[in-house]
């Protein structure tokens, strides 16, 4: 590991970085931009969130990564073993252990705690990008606080689909400020974001874009009154562990319609199962 | 009475050269004024100076606002001026896509400027949306259509629904019946005059084409070279012109 | 109600050698409440020239033209407006209208500017359009399409759509059959009754005969033309 400075980055950049996220607390919401490094990983692997990771990252932290709520997916043990090689930090895959979780599109659904930090890796920072194309005037927006446009895009799900058709990368209002792409995370998860113990930073490698969340930070999702942001999922319990209140991903199990649906949380999931919990299609069920 | 809006001493240079120079007029609720020219004459110019999409060089566009009364909208904050462009001012563009998000429904153009000013109930926005398209004799069923699937005479009248459902004081227009086929261009008009006639607009409408104004506007303002050379009753500067200028104008239209 | 004092105009032709011509020379005249009157004079003695300077139309150099009291030659341009609105009517020979605009609504604007409702308007304008002859199944359609007479009867009920306490009227009986000439008459003696101060401009003698209560000779004012019939027509005031 000693062929590495820490965690990868020199210690310029980090502080770069850090001074970032400094900014980004003080102003919730707010996108900081930050000179973005290249990174020996393709830009939409989580260069951005490796590089908040990289500089919030001390010896002493023990770090998780997961990708859609799994902790063994490429994306999540390529990261993993990218910080034990040039941290040489310990890793764990339980989010109760962990100090420094990076996520890919899901919060866990175990609630986090003070002295957690939770870095999002975000493809797209600006709420605004799908009907303001122009950079000069979504930052005018934001400072300005012109957010009408924002309902458009809920106007034409509703009127489109009768109901709000956007159920990731929903956008949320902090601190009845400024409006903030949650990065893809199910809408599910939305109601995870808002008066949570953890730090919550994003960040946006190649848009070069970093923002975040306090402790303790309101956040809402925005809605109409007459059709309310609503936090769905499959209505289905986990075959694996019975949970009736988890977030779930479908898995096609032949190619006849069959189907069942998993926790996507897998510590959450792996737990409940060693706690008892035993779902309809579990191995030892029908064993 | 105070006026709706009073422009004072307007110049805008572009280096050396005149965009316009110190115009100034004033105009009354209900009133339609007319600015016409040849191109270049400066009253785009001058219409963006006074629509807070350019700053002049030198003068005052001072509007009666509904809470302080009268301000001036060059010095006032940007905030301020853009809550206005989206409340009690409004901007017809000569090409229609340039006032319309085309990637949104006709429904979500014309709801925008109600979203902009706060209103958040699905159902309340809609409905407006769809008497307004009425109004601009759009069909209701093409609420959820794009304005890219519309002729262009309605694109142009889903622009005017849209700039006008939040009941706008003041629009502005820049060649509103440009581009458009003669048969809808007298529709449009038509429109145009009853939507002044009922909700008591004014209007500041720049063209270059003197049937336009004759029909539209009370009063005309006739521009050369970033000047005012003759200002007055519509059909008065038309029918008796002063200016040497005005006077080459107004023989110079074809008779149909 | 409507007085002019010492009214003049020139045409400047830029474009033509800057020539100047003068027009109107030191008119003054007055019209009361219930009065018609006349202008007369031959062809190019500026009988539409003072007509249109009276509605404000064509600019006055000197002197005051008070409609109500309302000097037209020094008022605001937001001021003309109004008194046209409200106050001077003025049924021109030509028509002159938005096209594709039904002709009931284009009867009933006036009404509708001076914010009569719809329906009250539209009534007023069925009863006008019926008055003057009018096949109901035209009221529909733009009058930008129809005849020379019909076009003229089209601007003459929307000229007397809003009571007008001052009106000027050019040439409103020419082209018309007797049947509606008699109702354009009918309509004149109806606006006097009300108390209407009327200009008109009539060729036809005996329809300018039973309008008018007196005529003046545009003629004598003109520059340059020599006053022929003025004799009659001064008498005729004096005597007035």
């Amino acid at each position: 590991m000693s062929e590495y400075n820490f965690a990868y980055l020199d210690e310029q950049t980090k502080r770069m970085i850090r001074r970032a996220i400094l900014k980004g607390l003080a102003i919730p919401g707010y996108q900081v931009p930050f000179a973005s490094r290249e990174m020996p990983m393709p830009y939409g692997w989580g260069t951005g969130g490796v590089q908040v990771s990289a500089a919030v990252m001390t010896p002493d932290d023990r770090f998780k990564v997961i990708d859609q709520g799994a902790d063994d997916t490429t994306n999540a043990v390529s990261i993993r073993t990218f910080f034990e090689r040039t941290a040489g930090v310990a890793t764990t895959t339980t989010t109760s252990d962990a100090t420094v979780i990076q996520t890919r599109h899901r919060i866990p659904e175990e609630p986090l705690s003070e002295g957690q930090i939770l870095v999002y890796q975000v493809p797209i920072p600006e709420p605004l990008r799908f009907l303001e194309p122009r950079e000069s005037e979504t930052r005018k927006m934001h400072s300005l606080e012109e957010y009408g446009l924002m309902h458009v895009k809920l106007y034409e799900d509703i009127s489109r689909h009768g109901h709000i058709a956007t159920s990731y990368d929903y956008p949320v209002k902090v601190e009845g400020r400024y409006v903030m792409d949650p990065s893809p995370i199910p809408k599910f998860d939305n109601p995870k974001l808002g008066n949570v113990a953890a730090i919550q930073l994003f960040g946006a490698g190649r848009e070069q874009r970093i923002y975040a969340l306090p402790p303790y930070t309101q956040v809402v999702s925005l809605d109409f009154e007459d059709h309310p942001f609503e936090a769905s999922k499959p209505d289905h319990p986990c075959v694996m562990c019975g949970a009736e209140n988890s977030y779930l991903d479908e898995v096609i199990t032949d190619d006849t319609g069959g189907r069942m649906f998993v926790c996507s949380d897998t510590d959450f999931c792996e737990a409940r199962q060693a706690a008892g919990h035993i779902g309809t299609m579990n191995g030892k069920d029908a064993a | 009475m105070t006026p709706l809006l009073s422009v004072q001493g307007i110049t805008k240079l572009y280096g050396h050269h005149i965009g316009c120079k110190d115009v100034g007029f004033d105009l009354y609720p209900g009133e339609v004024m007319g600015i016409v020219g040849e191109s270049g004459s400066g009253k785009s110019t001058l219409l963006n100076c006074m629509a807070g999409h350019l700053t002049p060089d030198a003068g005052a566009v001072v509007f009666d606002t509904r809470t302080d009364g009268p301000r001036d909208t060059v010095t006032m904050s940007e905030p301020e001026r853009r809550m206005l462009l989206r409340t009690d001012w409004a901007f017809v563009h000569q090409h229609a896509r340039d006032g319309l998000r085309m990637g949104v429904s006709a429904g979500g153009n014309v709801g925008e400027r109600l979203m902009a000013v706060g209103e958040r109930h699905y159902g309340d926005i809609r409905a407006k949306a769809t008497d307004w398209l009425g109004r601009v004799e759009i069909d209701a069923t093409r609420v959820d259509d794009r304005p890219a699937t519309f002729s262009g005479g309605m694109q142009q009248r889903l622009q005017i629904a849209r700039n006008l459902v939040t009941g706008p004081r003041l629009v502005f227009m820049d060649e509103p019946t440009g581009g458009l086929d003669v048969s809808v261009q007298a529709r449009l008009l038509d429109l145009l005059r009853g939507l002044v006639r009922d909700m008591g607009l004014s209007a500041i409408i720049v063209t270059h084409d003197l049937a336009v104004v004759r029909l539209l506007a009370d009063r005309l303002m006739v521009m050369k070279d970033g000047h005012v050379v003759e200002a007055g009753l519509t059909d008065q500067v038309l029918d008796d012109p002063q200016h040497a200028y005005s006077q080459l104008l107004v023989s110079s239209v074809l008779q149909v | 109600m409507i007085e002019l004092r010492n009214v003049s105009k020139t045409f400047t032709l830029h474009n033509q050698n800057s020539a100047v011509i003068k027009v109107i020379n030191d008119v003054s005249l007055s019209v009361g409440r219930g009065e018609c009157v006349a202008l007369t004079g031959s062809s190019g003695a500026g009988k539409s020239t003072l007509m249109r300077m009276i509605y404000g139309n064509y600019l006055t150099q000197s002197g005051q033209i008070l409609i109500d009291g309302i000097d037209l030659v020094q008022a605001e341009p937001r001021d003309v407006i109004a008194l046209r609105r409200e106050t001077l009517g003025y049924v021109s020979q030509f028509l002159r209208v938005v096209p594709r605009v039904p002709t009931l609504d284009v009867v009933a604007e006036p009404l509708r500017a001076v914010g009569a409702s719809a329906s009250d308007a539209q009534a007023r304008a069925k009863e006008l359009l019926a008055q003057l002859n009018i096949p109901q199944r035209l009221w529909s359609l733009s009058p930008t399409t129809f005849s020379g007479g019909e076009q003229q009867r089209v601007n003459i009920a929307r000229g007397f759509a809003h009571p007008y306490p001052a009106m000027l009227l050019d040439e409103p009986t020419a082209s018309l059959d007797a049947a509606n000439r008699e109702v354009v008459l009918s309509l004149i003696e109806e606006a006097k009754a009300c108390g209407a101060a009327i200009i008109g401009i009539f060729h036809d003698e005996a329809a300018r005969a039973r309008a008018c209560d007196r005529e003046i000779d545009v003629g004598k004012f003109t520059p340059g033309l020599s006053s022929s019939s003025g004799a009659a027509g001064q008498s005729k005031e004096t005597a007035a």
